[in-house]
């Protein structure tokens, strides 16, 4: 018995499971009760409406990635600092909230913004509420990549760059910033691109005032009370999977340290 | 000089930073304990008066239809976590011996659900479901449960991390265990349970740890998933969108756990670095006698 037989179980659900799956969002983008029709398919891709919010979705999820960036770096960059075991210990701090239920954090921010601090939303405005809570939903996946670069950059390479007469802040732009862009760059992907589908967050703190495109697709298949509208739904999916892919495709491109496996995607 | 000015502001930084993480878990937490009965209803909504001690929202976890959820939550996250290990260890061990054409391509389509939206795997599923019921009903026959829907989903999300945390340890053993083994008398299935699978244990237990953690943490995939039963975080966010709100006492439940295992998990990996560094060493001298194809 050859040993890659223990894999035709897995195979066959990943033929089920996941590659029959996606050819359902196609399906069902051109088929209307039955029917092969590209009226609804045609109607979605030219309602300007959804380019819209799938612009605004963008635009928010580059600022959320921004912010993460800005907030995380130094905060990865502190730790990578310190003696191994205490950032050892400070680090996994970091990263519980990151395990914690996400939809009870982004709760527990609705509830704070709506009953106990109302201040905070009234200060921020609603756009600006969404925006904070998405940034702390993303920061630890920010701050993962990038501590994990910046603490295995060879120490040595630092003192190099002191010997040979830089000073801090040279050796931090022209060592330690190349460097550690890989991390960058998987810190950039991790928050961007769920970033660009929440729906979650402004669903429950803009309390249904608020749309993202996440939304609008969410809206497509659960409508209350209604059987979904497949098609749009299905229509405004395709349309995010080659947003999706096509950042995905930029952030390769700058990403060298490509992992194992999969250089397709 | 300019480094020791620094610090006591690098400290500030990361303590702000932490309270800012940490904000919303404990005001649920302390707000757990606060009286939410107004007459005989006990209503969740206004989170932000404190109305008295009291430890009945603890009592409520475990009864109705959040307690459903929070049974039915461990329900499915054990059951597909099991299954996606066994699957998925099977498949890294296949793929392994595969050639490398069909291996990449195997490889790179286990990587879609990992770089796909959960959105959009949600919806696939949601849609995949919906058209099979279609066909069941048709046939007069009884359609997929709840159950069935999301311990199919949670497996398929799953298994890819068990592969690729199982498949990095099979490069750094060697393929001539498995032949020694068998040269040895055991049968291809001995030779697998008694030298393979021990000697890539920790990327098996590092893919089930992934495979749990995922499946209780999810929430868009089982949200698109399910129709009426569904696990903790959807009944969280009914709740939320609804004008009952949440039970705090949730947050409690599910983060003292959370700590505790975490702690323990990195306490033991902390210990374990050094003898793993070692190790890599080893298997480092190894492939440059040129024992990898």
């Amino acid at each position: 018995m050859k040993r890659k037989v223990f894999a035709y179980p897995y195979i066959v659900w990943m033929i089920l499971f996941i590659v029959i799956p996606m050819l359902f969002i196609i399906y069902y983008a051109v088929n209307v009760g039955g029917d092969f029709r590209l009226d609804k398919f045609w109607a979605t891709l030219s309602d300007g409406n959804k380019w819209t919010v799938l612009w605004h979705s963008v635009v928010m999820a580059f600022k959320t990635t921004a912010i993460c960036l800005l907030l995380g770096y130094p905060i990865a960059y502190i730790l990578s600092n310190m003696k191994r075991s205490v950032a050892g210990f400070i680090s996994v701090l970091f990263f519980v909230p990151m395990w914690m239920n996400f939809v009870l954090r982004t709760y527990a921010w609705q509830a704070i913004l709506e009953y106990f601090i109302p201040e905070i939303k009234t200060m921020l405005g609603l756009e600006g509420s969404v925006l904070m809570v998405l940034v702390y939903d993303f920061l630890p996946f920010m701050i993962m990549p990038l501590y994990n670069t910046l603490s295995k950059i060879d120490k040595s390479l630092l003192e190099a760059s002191r010997d040979l007469g830089a000073n801090g802040t040279t050796t931090f732009m022209r060592v330690v910033l190349p460097l550690s862009i890989p991390g960058i760059v998987s810190g950039i992907t991790m928050v961007f691109i769920p970033a660009i589908t929440a729906f979650t967050v402004p669903a429950l703190i803009g309390n249904g005032m608020y749309h993202l495109y996440g939304n609008e697709i969410e809206l497509a298949f659960k409508t209350p009370n209604a059987p979904g509208d497949y098609a749009v739904g299905s229509t405004l999916s395709i349309i995010l999977l080659i947003s999706v892919l096509v950042s995905t495709l930029i952030m390769n491109h700058f990403d060298k340290d490509q992992q194992t496996g999969g250089q397709m995607w | 000089m300019v480094k020791k000015a620094f610090k006591p502001f690098k400290y500030v930084y990361l303590g702000l930073m932490l309270l800012f993480l940490y904000i919303p878990i404990i005001y649920l937490i302390v707000f757990s304990f606060n009286d939410f009965t107004f007459g005989r209803r006990v209503s969740y909504a206004n989170l932000g008066v404190w109305n008295g001690f009291s430890l009945s929202n603890y009592k409520n976890l475990f009864v109705g239809e959040a307690g459903n959820a929070l049974l039915l939550t461990l329900e499915i996250a054990a059951i597909s976590s099991v299954l996606a290990t066994v699957i998925g260890t099977a498949a890294a061990i296949g793929i392994y011996a595969m050639k490398k054409r069909s291996r990449n391509l195997i490889l790179n389509v286990s990587q879609l659900p990992m770089v796909n939206p959960d959105l959009v795997t949600g919806i696939t599923f949601m849609m995949l479901f919906a058209f099979v019921n279609g066909l069941l009903v048709r046939m007069g026959l009884a359609q997929i449960g709840d159950i069935t829907k999301l311990v199919i989903a949670h497996v398929s999300f799953s298994i890819p991390y068990v592969i690729f945390s199982v498949m990095p340890r099979l490069r750094q053993s060697s393929d001539l265990l498995y032949e020694a083994a068998m040269d040895l008398g055991c049968s291809p299935m001995q030779a697998l349970l008694k030298v393979v699978i021990p000697d890539i244990m920790p990327g098996i237990t590092s893919g089930f740890i992934m495979a749990l953690t995922m499946s209780l943490d999810d929430f868009v995939i089982s949200y698109f998933v399910s129709d009426l039963k569904s696990v903790l975080s959807v009944y969280i966010f009914s709740c939320a969108r609804g004008a009952r709100g949440v039970n705090p006492a949730l947050a409690t439940v599910i983060f003292i756990p959370l700590v505790t295992l975490l702690l323990i998990v990195n306490l033991r990996r902390l210990a374990k670095e050094r003898e793993y560094e070692i190790q890599s060493k080893k298997v480092k001298m190894k492939d440059k006698g040129g024992n990898i194809k």
